[in-house]
């Protein structure tokens, strides 16, 4: 990836801002995502809840279900690979879809390096808990990033954790004196030209959704007061009783998030959200959000 | 002062007003209602999917709104998103939204994001110089009927038309650091308030 076609990768994660992207596991799903008017689909084998549920090794998506989608709408497509599989990224690259997830929420391939996004030509999206590991992955290449949040838990409390974290260490790197700019790197772990970019700019410098247990429109409309600048939505809409008008709600949500009067109109009569896990609950080894560093 | 309205449901928003607010003359304003249509004087569709603003557009009643001022004079510039809103006719999507401007246009023209690109071209109309062109899974113009000027091809595809007040452009010129594009627009607005 050269530094043209990074610009234009970033360049596609700032035309879907505003939007919510949705997770989906066939083409009627798809279609149904698209209809409602997501800005684009992660297409995946299983839902996080799911694979929460299923336990066992989760993968990359079959390739004839990402095919099947990608033929099924003209929205953007995204799919996961693995933390460290670079070889299901040059799978997804094959492909010809629009954007990879490198993703907490499938089993992490390698514990100790990221892929080297660099290597791609293909977009990706890397999940953050805090501003040192958002500027590590853009530092490999990413040119998005997304809250981890803890997906497939319907519980946004740790996506809220996380882009308050953001926003508040980005807010610290504004107030702070140049010279104190790599001691603060040195701290957050992360490359110093970035940071100073961070502190320069007053944001990443990239496009930075919400993700990770949103499960209601105002779940998603919180993300984005917060400061997202878009929602993914996993479970939550087709692990719901009508995901068909929860997806619409959500996306009406995010577009006027700031408007309690178009809230509580999308809200009403949803039917039932996807059932909640209580974060205390789940034992250490399934929480998502600590695979990867 | 020209007040220009950028739709601001979804997509490149911030970006068109960042370029605005660098021309003299010119206030930027984002348009989320149909009341906010009332206060402008011309109207900027930007980058993003069509197929999410064009559903807002409908649900939330700004698309009657942006009909009846564009007919009425209002000049309406689209970008990507934006032309495929305005054209009267998409050839790969049985959705109409707009449907404003004499144009035939095809979504996603070029492929996937693997297929887009940069590039750089005179458009004598717009600016003296070439100017950068960033086109994201871009539509392009396929025909153009009756009353449109074409302003730009590039390898044989039509990429910018104009139609008297109303513009489109398969490209984003808020994605570069060039104002060409946002000045021609401004020019077609304050000739249209005299």
């Amino acid at each position: 990836m050269d530094k043209e076609r990074y610009e234009l990768n970033k360049n596609l994660a700032q035309m879907l801002k505003g939007g919510v992207i949705m997770d989906v596991t066939n083409a009627e799903q798809a279609q149904i995502a698209e209809k409602a008017g997501a800005v684009a689909v992660m297409a995946l084998e299983r839902v996080p809840a799911d694979i929460r549920k299923q336990g066992g090794v989760a993968r990359m998506s079959d390739p004839k279900i990402i095919k099947e989608i990608k033929r099924a709408v003209s929205i953007p497509v995204m799919a996961k690979a693995r933390i460290g599989h670079f070889v299901e990224a040059q799978i997804l690259e094959a492909l010809g879809i629009d954007y990879i997830d490198e993703s907490e929420v499938l089993t992490p391939a390698d514990e100790m390096y990221h892929i080297n996004k660099w290597d791609f030509k293909i977009p990706f999206v890397c999940g953050a808990r805090n501003l040192g590991e958002a500027l590590r992955r853009i530092g490999e290449g990413a040119s998005m990033i997304r809250t981890k949040g803890e997906a497939g838990t319907g519980n946004v409390v740790e996506a809220v954790r996380h882009m308050r974290t953001v926003m508040d260490e980005i807010r610290k790197l504004q107030n702070m004196p140049k010279e104190e700019l790599m001691s603060a790197a040195k701290e957050m772990q992360a490359p110093y030209d970035l940071v100073v970019y961070v502190a320069e700019h007053g944001r990443l410098p990239v496009v930075n959704f919400a993700a990770g247990g949103v499960a209601t429109p105002a779940d998603a409309a919180l993300m984005m007061q917060l400061g997202a600048d878009g929602v993914f939505v996993g479970s939550g809409i087709f692990k719901s009783a009508d995901p068909a008008k929860r997806a619409e709600a959500i996306v009406k949500a995010v577009t006027y998030y700031n408007d309690p009067k178009v809230l509580a109109e999308v809200s009403e009569d949803l039917g039932e959200a996807m059932p909640g896990l209580e974060i205390s609950q789940i034992e250490a080894a399934q929480r998502m959000a600590e695979r990867g560093w | 002062m020209l007040r220009i309205g950028i739709l601001g449901l979804q997509g490149s928003v911030i970006e068109h007003t960042v370029m605005l607010k660098r021309l003299e003359d010119v206030k930027p304003v984002q348009v989320k209602t149909a009341d906010d249509l009332d206060v402008i004087d011309g109207l900027i569709l930007p980058g993003g999917e069509s197929t999410t603003i064009g559903r807002l557009i409908t649900d939330y009643k700004l698309k009657d709104r942006i009909i009846e001022r564009a007919r009425a004079g209002m000049p309406v510039w689209g970008t990507c998103a934006g032309m495929i809103l305005l054209a009267k006719h998409i050839i790969n999507d049985d959705n109409v939204h707009l449907g404003l401007m004499n144009i035939h246009v095809r979504r996603n023209a070029y492929g996937s994001q693997l297929d887009s690109f940069k590039t750089v071209m005179l458009i004598p109309a717009v600016a003296e110089y070439p100017i950068p062109l960033v086109f994201i899974r871009a539509p392009y113009v396929e025909k153009a009927d009756d009353g449109v000027e074409v302003l730009a091809e590039l390898d044989g595809k039509i990429i910018a038309v104009r139609q008297g007040h109303l513009l489109a452009t398969s490209f984003h010129p808020e994605l570069t650091d060039d104002l060409s594009f946002h000045r021609y627009f401004a020019d077609i607005v304050a000739k249209s308030t005299v």
